[in-house]
């Protein structure tokens, strides 16, 4: 189902990479928001003016909405829908899948268009998906991950997370 | 399936309630959103039908703070209860990482306990997941009902391998964050075997 083992893990220098990706298809498209989520609904990295939305819940229900059209795509033997798009009064999201993996998403008003999107979107996506091979041959010449750094935690270290 | 993010120092965890309907998944995420810091948690997401039952999912993001330098995010999520969802409730097994089973402690609902808990198992394999292995908890919830099962009885139908049980009563909070940092604690500890 995927390139990877079971979890994925980002180090900085794909890190760096995709934030770089990211930047230049905010501006290059003229976008609002632009970031990028992974299937389960979480959320990578993103670029643009993110104090004014709820960024995790826009993660998970990006992810959610993928995750359900994608369920309709099976039913009527399609592989997937890889563009959806929401058209509002005054913004518009613009969704696309990458690698199968990943989840870019755009949201942008007049000042850009769905065709400058489109086509700003399909570069970037095809820069992304070189970063997701770069992370999986990562992945693969390392074999196992590096030590997790929860090797050791404790009883007290988890009983802390909860102390109120 | 955690999200490890080396460059943010950030991970990221997936808890699913699971459960048959109107067992009490949304309470206990209502419970924990409203006795948790405003700062450690983001906005509760319920999509939900006009009579409030779950429609899709509720989510609730909560940010417990660091763990050897890293700031260690749970993402929780409920399944809509009623039979008819099920296309929606494998959706949102996908990349989970921990299990909590509400179960239901009416003597009414032990059927319909014992056809989610299969329809759990199902749907787990369907995501190439063992419940067998994954990290997982058990609640029985509305322990303060008349027609309560005895405790013995509920573990009896429904334990499968050992996990935690917790009583609980979700709306007044007993048993619900006893349950959620069993399943984070095993969640974790998983991670320090990878």
């Amino acid at each position: 189902m995927t390139m990877f083992g079971s979890n994925l893990v980002l180090y900085e220098e794909e890190f760096d990479r995709i934030n770089a990706v990211l930047a230049r298809l905010w501006m290059d498209a003229n976008a609002k928001i632009v970031f990028l989520v992974d299937k389960n609904g979480q959320q990578i990295a993103a670029k643009g003016d993110l104090d004014k939305v709820d960024a995790t819940s826009l993660a998970s229900l990006t992810a959610g909405n993928v995750a359900a059209t994608d369920g309709l795509a099976k039913l009527i033997g399609e592989k997937e829908f890889s563009i959806l798009f929401h058209e509002g009064e005054r913004d518009n999201i613009h969704i696309s899948i990458v690698g199968q993996r990943l989840i870019l998403v755009l949201i942008f008003d007049e000042r850009s268009s769905l065709g400058l999107v489109r086509l700003r979107v399909r570069k970037a996506a095809a820069e992304l998906e070189e970063v997701l091979i770069q992370m999986a041959s990562k992945a693969a010449d390392q074999g196992e991950a590096p030590a997790s750094p929860f090797a050791e935690i404790t009883d007290d270290d988890i009983d802390a997370l909860f102390t109120e | 399936m955690s999200f490890i993010n080396y460059a943010s120092r950030e991970i990221n965890c997936k808890i699913v309630y699971y459960g048959p309907g109107l067992g009490g998944k949304t309470t206990n995420l209502q419970y924990v959103y409203e006795r948790t810091n405003p700062q450690n948690k983001g906005q509760l997401i319920s999509l939900a039908t006009e009579t409030d039952r779950t429609l899709f999912f509720d989510f609730l993001p909560l940010d417990l703070g660091s763990v050897r330098g890293f700031r260690t995010r749970f993402h929780l999520y409920t399944v809509p209860g009623q039979v008819f969802y099920d296309a929606s409730r494998k959706l949102i097994l996908k990349g989970v990482d921990g299990v909590i089973f509400v179960a239901d402690s009416q003597e009414a609902r032990m059927d319909a306990n014992l056809e989610s808990l299969d329809n759990l198992k199902h749907n787990l394999r369907e995501n190439g997941f063992d419940l067998g292995l994954l990290p997982y908890a058990l609640q029985f919830n509305k322990r303060d009902l008349a027609a309560a099962v005895p405790y013995d009885v509920m573990l009896r139908a429904l334990q499968i391998k050992g996990e935690p049980t917790f009583e609980a009563v979700a709306p007044k909070g007993i048993g619900v964050f006893e349950t959620l940092k069993a399943v984070a604690k095993q969640v974790l500890q998983e991670l320090s075997k990878k």
